[in-house]
C-alpha cells in the first residue's frame, strides 16, 4: 500500500504543491490558492460549528422537555404540558435523522417561506438539535424519576412551590446523575453532524467525498477525516468528564466509584 | 528406415507441439484473456443509475450505451478465443469502488462513466474513448440566463464528489466571477435544488443534465445553455498490468467503429426512448465525440483541457 500524504499540501485549483502548507493553517502565512489541508481545516470548523450549535439547542430543549414529562398530575395545565412534551419526544425520535434534515431543508421552507432565507447550516443544526433533544429529554426524565419520591415531598414540606422544588432540589441531583449518558449523546452529535453534507454544508464528510474524487487519494483523505472526527468526539468526552468531576459532590446521589471519596 | 522415419516423425511432432505451446503462451500471457478462456465467463462492471451510459433496467439487468458497446467487444473477444458461449456477470460498481475492483481483478472490464485522467492512469488503463462528456449549465427556461458570466452572485448547484465542483472553483478563480455554490448529495438532489428554486443553475455533465431534464415533471421548464465549461473523455476501464487484453478491447472497438455502428448506438441511447420509463435523453451528438470516433485514442482529460 503506497500512501502519499503530500496530497494535503497540494493546491485545490491546479494540484501543484503550495508554498505554505503547514504555516498557513496557523494563520502565519497565506497560500495564493488554498491547499487541501486549508480546506480540511475549514471543513473541521464547519463540523465543530454545526455540532456545537446543535448540542446547545439539544441540551436546552432536552432538559426542558425531560423535566416537563415528569410533572405530577395536578390539573389540566400540567396534563397538557406532559402530553405536549411526550408528543415532542415521540415525534423527533421516531423519524430518521437524514429524513428530518431533508424535511427542514426542502419541505418546511416551502410552507414557511421566511425559512428559505436561513442558511443551510442553521436549518441542519435545528434538525439535529431537535432530534437529539428527544433523546436527551428521555435521559433527563430517567434521571429525575430515579430520585426517591420523598425528595419532592421534602421540598414541598419546606414550603417550596413546584418551580422552586425542581430548581433547588430535583434538577441539581438529576442532572448530575445523567452526565454519563449525556456524554455519549454529546459525542453522538459530533458524529451525527456528518448528515449536514446532504444539505450542502461544507463539513468534513463533504470534504472527504469531494477531495477523494479530485485527488484519487481516498485512503489518505478518509484517514485524515476519521482522525479529526475521533479527535473531536474524544475532546467532547474529556470536557464532559471534566465537568462530571468538577460538579461531583461527595456522598451525593449516584455513588462514585472513586475510592478517595468513600466514607 | 522405418525406425528413422519414426524418429523424424517424433522430432516433427515434438517441434509442432513445442510450437503450439509457444504460440499458446504468447496469447495466454494475458491473465484476463486466460481467465475468460478457462472459465467461459467474464465480469463486467456497471453503474446502477448512470442513464443512458450504464444503468439497471430492473431485475439485475443492465443496459446502456457503454454496456452495449462492451457486450459487442466481449462478443468479438469470445470469437477470437474460439469460445462457443461466454457468460457475462454484471457487477454493479460505484464511483468510490470502481478503481479498486478493477485493480484487484474482481471486475474485468468496467463499462460505466469513468473519466480517463492521468491520476487514474497510475492505477488502471483505459480503452479508446467512445464518448466525450461536456460540462454544461442547466437553468430554468424562463430565467433569462444564457451564459456563465450571468451567474455572478447567483446560487449554482453541483453534485458532491464530481469533477464539476473543481471546474467551478477554477472558473471562479480564472474569471473573478463569484458564485454561491450549493452541493447536492447526488444528481437527483442537485436537480431538486434547481427545480425548487434553491439554486439558479445546475452545472454538470451534459448527459446527466439532459437525463434529469427528460425525467422531470415538466421538461420544457428547463434548458441547457451557455459555453462548454470542460471536456472530458469517458472511457471503458481495464486492468493496467494486462496490455494484451487492452489491445484486444481496442481492436474490437476499432471494428465496431469501422462497421459504422457508433451513430446507430448514439441514436438508440441518446435520441430515442429508452427503457425502463421510455424517456428520451435528447442529447445531440457533439463534435468532440464525433472526433473521438474518427481518431480513436486514449488521451487523458488533461490533454483535452490544453486544446
Amino acid at each position: 500500500m503506497n500512501m502519499d500524504f503530500g496530497v494535503f499540501c497540494k493546491s485545490t485549483l491546479d494540484g501543484e504543491p503550495v508554498q505554505h502548507c503547514i504555516s498557513s493553517i496557523f494563520g502565519i502565512a497565506q497560500n495564493a490558492d488554498p491547499s487541501y489541508l486549508d480546506w480540511l481545516m475549514q471543513a473541521w470548523l464547519w463540523t465543530i460549528a454545526v455540532a456545537g450549535l446543535s448540542l446547545v439547542i439539544a441540551l436546552v430543549i432536552g432538559a426542558v422537555m425531560g423535566t416537563l414529562r415528569t410533572l405530577p398530575n395536578s390539573g389540566l395545565g400540567s396534563r397538557l404540558l406532559v402530553r405536549g412534551a411526550t408528543a415532542w419526544v415521540e415525534l423527533f425520535r421516531n423519524i430518521p435523522i437524514l429524513v428530518q434534515v431533508f424535511v427542514w431543508y426542502h419541505v418546511i421552507p416551502s410552507f414557511v417561506v421566511p425559512l428559505k432565507e436561513l442558511p443551510s447550516y442553521l436549518l441542519v443544526s435545528i434538525a439535529l438539535g431537535f432530534f437529539t433533544s428527544a433523546r436527551i429529554a428521555e435521559q433527563v426524565r430517567a434521571g429525575i424519576q430515579s430520585l426517591p419520591s420523598g425528595q419532592m415531598a421534602a421540598a414541598t414540606a419546606l414550603g417550596m412551590n413546584r418551580v422552586q422544588s425542581y430548581r433547588y432540589v430535583i434538577l441539581p441531583m438529576a442532572l448530575r446523575i445523567v452526565i454519563p449518558p449525556l456524554t455519549s449523546e454529546s459525542m453522538n452529535v459530533v458524529k451525527n453532524s456528518s448528515v449536514a453534507f446532504a444539505v450542502s454544508v461544507p463539513e468534513l464528510t463533504l470534504f472527504a467525498m469531494q477531495a477523494q474524487e479530485e485527488t484519487s487519494r481516498g485512503i489518505e483523505i478518509y484517514l485524515a477525516v476519521t482522525l479529526l472526527y475521533a479527535l473531536s468526539a474524544f475532546a467532547v468526552n474529556r470536557l464532559m468528564t471534566w465537568i462530571e468531576r468538577r460538579t461531583r459532590i461527595p456522598g451525593f446521589v449516584g455513588t462514585s466509584t472513586d475510592p478517595s471519596l468513600a466514607h | 528406415m522405418k525406425a528413422l522415419l519414426f524418429i523424424i516423425y517424433g522430432i516433427k511432432s515434438a517441434l509442432v507441439a513445442s510450437l503450439l505451446v509457444f504460440t499458446h503462451s504468447a496469447i495466454a500471457s494475458s491473465a484476463t484473456l486466460d481467465k475468460i478462456k478457462s472459465t467461459g465467463a467474464v465480469t463486467m462492471g456497471v453503474r446502477e443509475s448512470s442513464i443512458p451510459m450504464s444503468y439497471t433496467t430492473g431485475d439485475s439487468r443492465f443496459d446502456g450505451f457503454h454496456v452495449e458497446v462492451c457486450r459487442m467487444i466481449l462478443n468479438d473477444i469470445k470469437d477470437k478465443l474460439g469460445l462457443s458461449t461466454l457468460r457475462i456477470n454484471y457487477q454493479p460498481v460505484t464511483a468510490q469502488n470502481r478503481i479498486p475492483l478493477v485493480q484487484n481483478g474482481t471486475v474485468d472490464i468496467e463499462c460505466g462513466t469513468t473519466t480517463n485522467n492521468t491520476a487514474r492512469q497510475r492505477d488502471v488503463s483505459f480503452a479508446n474513448t467512445l464518448y466525450v462528456e461536456e460540462v454544461r449549465i442547466a437553468v430554468k427556461a424562463n430565467s433569462g440566463i444564457n451564459s456563465i458570466s450571468q451567474l455572478a452572485g447567483k446560487k449554482v448547484a453541483t453534485t458532491t464528489g464530481t469533477t464539476s465542483v473543481q471546474i467551478l472553483r477554477r472558473h471562479e478563480k480564472a474569471t473573478g466571477v463569484n458564485f454561491d455554490e450549493v452541493f447536492g448529495k447526488d444528481h437527483a438532489d442537485s436537480f431538486l435544488l434547481l427545480e425548487s428554486g434553491r439554486a439558479d443553475a445546475f452545472v454538470m455533465d451534459g448527459s446527466i443534465l439532459a437525463g434529469n431534464i427528460a425525467n422531470s415533471r415538466n421538461p420544457k421548464d428547463f434548458k441547457i445553455v451557455g459555453e462548454v465549461l470542460s471536456t472530458e473523455p469517458i472511457a471503458i476501464m481495464v486492468r493496467k498490468d494486462d496490455p494484451q487484453f487492452k489491445a484486444a478491447v481496442n481492436a474490437a472497438i476499432a471494428k465496431i467503429v469501422a462497421n459504422g455502428n457508433m451513430p446507430k448506438l448514439w441514436d438508440k441511447w441518446f435520441l430515442k426512448p429508452i427503457p425502463p420509463k421510455n424517456s428520451v435523453v435528447g442529447l445531440e451528438l457533439s463534435a468532440a465525440t464525433k472526433n473521438a470516433w474518427a481518431n480513436l485514442n486514449d488521451r487523458p482529460a488533461e490533454d483535452y483541457q490544453k486544446k
